[in-house]
């Protein structure tokens, strides 16, 4: 993943507190904020992950034009291939682990880039879901000015079947 | 607000409960503001029929989402240094679930906490760790 322009604006900020269920004024009120801590609205913790909102390739959103792989007419709009690894659903498998290190907290008004280096891949064997292939990328997020401002590094698992529940 | 060194103890919990009855909307709501919009979370037919699973799942960033406003409620606006999880166990529509982050060491002006997310049945979602700075 590599994205060039991640602009932090209030208004996604808002929403993605709202939806992560988090009523802190902090996240949408610019008076409230300015009497805090940090003086003015930040986001929260997670916020960065929505940087694929700015990621031109980002395989998980629809693209006009282009097949999508959820419901429509059909239970899938792409016919899969036989035998190619069946679960974990799709959509290039599941999160397994994901890890931020805030060197400052993000603000609107902030443009950030964001460059990603795959990590290391491991192999593991479960009861719950067959073979497990665990993949680490870590992502780099820089504001306007080159600075680091958070590093984050996930884990995402590919499975060999559905994971049983 | 942030917390007080002085008054911090190994072993102090702080817990919320940081969804009840997680509804199938919620999680289409955080698809729109992540942007990621995996079916295997808010599409029922695609989940189920073709990947699988019994019903659509919560994406475990939103899991981690809600758990990071325990955290912020806890250490205060903009203290958080390091939040880190491991996603432990799927996140159904109805479930209701419970963040509590346990004081693990206070040095240094940083707080360390061992964060645990736990579903209706006591099942462990979420598990991690996260660091504050503290006065």
């Amino acid at each position: 993943m590599a994205v060039d322009k991640f602009p932090v604006e209030a208004s996604h900020i808002l929403m993605f507190a709202r939806s992560v269920g988090d009523k802190n004024e902090i996240y949408y009120d610019a008076d409230y904020a300015a009497g805090t801590e940090p003086g003015s609205i930040i986001a929260p913790p997670t916020f960065a992950q929505a940087s694929a909102q700015f990621d031109p390739d980002y395989f998980l959103r629809p693209k006009i034009g282009e097949p999508w792989f959820g419901s429509g007419k059909e239970p899938t709009g792409i016919k899969r291939e036989s035998g190619g690894g069946g679960g974990g659903g799709g959509g290039g498998g599941l999160h397994a682990e994901q890890h931020f290190e805030y060197h400052r907290h993000l603000k609107p008004g902030d443009v950030l880039t964001a460059e990603t280096k795959p990590g290391k891949t491991w192999e593991k064997e479960s009861k719950r879901a067959g073979k497990l292939v665990f993949s680490e990328s870590v992502t780099e997020y820089r504001d306007q000015n080159g600075e680091l401002v958070i590093t984050a590094k996930g884990v995402g698992v590919r499975t060999e079947r559905p994971v049983d529940s | 607000m942030a917390l007080q060194a002085s008054e911090l103890n190994v072993g102090d919990t702080h817990s919320e409960c940081i969804v009840e009855d997680l509804k199938r909307t919620q999680i289409v709501q955080y698809a729109g503001t992540s942007g990621d919009y995996n079916p295997l979370h808010t599409d029922e037919v695609f989940t189920t029929k073709v990947a699988g699973y019994p019903s659509v799942f919560a994406h475990g960033m939103l899991t981690m989402g809600m758990t990071g406003a325990m955290l912020t409620n806890y250490v205060g606006d903009g203290r958080l240094t390091k939040y880190g999880v491991r996603f432990t166990n799927q996140v159904w529509p109805g479930d209701t679930l419970t963040a509590e982050a346990k004081v693990e060491s206070v040095e240094d002006g940083i707080v360390k906490l061992a964060v645990t997310t736990t579903n209706q049945d006591g099942a462990t979602v979420l598990s991690g760790y996260a660091e504050a700075r503290v006065d």
